[in-house]
């Protein structure tokens, strides 16, 4: 393990995962999640908190797939942006170059990143540690490059314009309301398949994988296969927030899909707390909200928001999930320290 | 049911086995010594399939394994207990033993799994009082005992064991070894590779000596045990009784 070994770390009983009973496994919490959905959805009329909360939706399910694949399975991507760029690329392609319906559009970017990612992944994920950060980086930019000199097809750098807003039938997702409940429909969803490989027999794999690659190949695991269904699986999740974004704002352009958006995302899952889904949400949510808040600050923004990172980093180094939860067994007196290693370290 | 002949291995260009031959015959205890740095592990890497690019041939069952990936040497019935340990120290014990299961999950749903569960814990109870607690928390011997439990559950009918006993307080060693015996009289074959020669020969049928990739000794353990050239340079009891000798 790397250089927190001999630190004083909290264990929980089984890291994040409970036991799960029935299908959905202990369901309060996503029945508040949903009841949180359908209050906010129901309550908020302002059309800028609606478009602020969307984005973090699309943003949560982005952190949702990375955290599978950072926080689960241990391996790095430095260029999920390029996942997202082409769920968003591609369907928008498809629906004003080819006037086809925005669904035959959702089923090209899913199809579109996940034959990108098989390829991609299969050579890069034999790569660990930094040299996959590296490999995935150089991907990203390669990408980022092809959608801005792309002019005849995705119209350069001065962006993509007239995307079609989605419809169902005769229902167009026109209100702000109405698109919120979509984008976060669909991160239910994907809360609920993360939650479901997590605890299945895939899940504690992965774990494994994450843990010592060679003793998860002395159990019999095949690992390669193993990460490389994860990193498609991260990148579906992208494409279908990159699907979800072109046809919120309509307009995409390169800038939104380069090499700080990746970092980004990698932000969310370390800050919101790695192998852990609602530190996805937690990640997502501050590092979408932060710089609205931090507007106030003009010119020092950029600086206060490096600060705020740092502050959390060093004082929750296992990120805000998990940091809250300690603060949270610490007030019920429930902790145990146990001298040992930590799980949450994982840029190995 | 294991046969070895000719083993080569290779790191990069270094040779790290110079050509071995061993066999293990089913319901067997078969044990090798060596020094550090005689190959052992790197022996127990070229079956179990961790380390590519050998060559010679490793027959398990009449088959040989040459060629395949760990994955299909597991489902083919062999289970290794890797040197270190290497349990998963976030995830909880149980879990851990769920990852042994991992390629019998498939074709044996829950039942099978946790009946062979019930017998780990059956075998190291202490493993039922730690079920729920991350695998990182227990102690040395503990872990050794839940690496041996997880690499059971995979069904093996071979196991191999790569120095269970290392680190571990000698009385720990003898309850680990008398484990050994135990399913070893349940059936299982097992390869046994140790540094602690005397503990190991003296639950061995057969030993094998390795030494800097070559295998310089051979044959039952009980002869092994009383053979000069083993007593001393793996048994500590050259220097007294040397002198007397002489």
């Amino acid at each position: 393990m790397s250089g927190l070994g001999g630190l004083s770390v909290r264990f929980r009983q089984s890291g994040f995962s409970v036991k799960i009973p029935s299908f959905l496994g202990p369901s309060l919490p996503y029945l508040l999640f949903a009841g949180a959905i359908a209050l906010v959805g129901l309550w908020v009329e302002n059309f800028y908190y609606l478009q602020v909360l969307t984005f973090i939706g699309i943003n949560t399910l982005v952190a949702l797939g990375l955290n599978m694949l950072m926080g689960y399975a241990g391996q790095i991507s430095l260029g999920h942006a390029a996942f997202f760029g082409i769920g968003a690329y591609s369907t928008a392609i498809l629906t004003v170059h080819y006037g086809f319906s925005p669904w035959i559009g959702l089923a090209g970017a899913i199809s579109i990143a996940g034959l990108v990612a098989l390829v991609v992944g299969l050579p890069t994920l034999k790569l660990s540690g930094y040299y996959l950060g590296m490999g995935t980086l150089g991907f990203g930019m390669i990408v980022h490059i092809l959608f801005r000199e792309w002019t005849s097809m995705t119209g350069g750098a001065s962006g993509f314009v007239g995307i079609p807003p989605l419809s169902v039938g005769n229902y167009t997702f026109y209100s702000p309301t109405a698109y919120f409940s979509l984008v976060w429909g669909t991160v239910l969803i994907g809360v609920i398949i993360c939650r479901r490989i997590i605890d299945s027999r895939i899940g504690r794999a992965l774990r494994s994988v994450h843990d010592s690659e060679a003793a998860a190949r002395a159990m019999g695991i095949d690992t390669h296969m193993l990460k490389l269904q994860v990193f498609v699986l991260s990148a579906l999740f992208a494409s279908v927030a990159g699907f979800l974004y072109a046809h919120f704002v309509t307009f995409i352009s390169p800038g939104t899909f380069d090499f700080l958006t990746s970092v980004r995302m990698v932000t969310m899952v370390v800050i919101g707390g790695m192998a852990s889904i609602w530190g996805a949400l937690l990640g997502a949510a501050l590092l979408t909200l932060l710089p609205d808040w931090l507007h106030t600050f003009s010119e020092f923004e950029m600086v206060v928001y490096g600060l705020i990172l740092m502050v959390v980093m060093i004082l929750l180094p296992q990120g805000l999930t998990r940091g809250i939860l300690d603060l949270w067994e610490k007030s019920k007196g429930e902790d145990i320290d146990i001298k040992g290693e930590s799980d949450g370290d994982s840029f190995r | 049911m294991l046969r070895v002949r000719n083993l080569k291995c290779f790191y990069g260009r270094i040779m790290a086995i110079k050509g071995i031959s061993l066999s293990v015959r089913e319901g067997e205890l078969v044990t090798l010594i060596g020094a550090n740095g005689a190959g052992k592990s790197t022996l127990m890497n070229a079956i179990s399939g961790m380390l590519p690019g050998w060559t010679g041939e490793i027959l398990f069952r009449e088959k040989p394994l040459s060629g395949l990936e760990p994955p299909a040497i597991v489902r083919s019935g062999i289970s290794l207990v890797p040197e270190g340990r290497h349990i998963f120290g976030p995830m909880s014990v149980l879990d851990n033993l769920k990852m042994g299961a991992y390629t019998v999950y498939r074709r044996q749903r829950g039942e099978a799994v946790s009946g062979d569960m019930e017998m780990v814990m059956e075998l190291f109870p202490i493993l039922r009082e730690r079920s729920g607690q991350p695998a990182g928390t227990l102690s040395g011997g503990e872990q050794q005992m839940l690496a041996i439990g997880r690499a059971l559950m995979s069904r093996p009918k071979l196991l191999l064991l790569d120095e269970p006993s290392m680190g571990l307080a000698p009385l720990l060693v003898e309850k680990i070894l008398n484990t050994l015996t135990t399913l070893k009289n349940q059936g299982l074959t097992i390869l046994l590779v140790e540094q602690n020669a005397q503990a190991a020969l003296g639950i061995a049928d057969r030993g094998y000596v390795l030494e800097t990739g070559r295998m310089v000794l051979q044959g039952p353990a009980a002869d092994l045990l009383e053979d000069e050239e083993v007593k001393r340079a793996y048994l500590g009891k050259d220097y007294d009784e040397f002198y007397e000798d002489f």
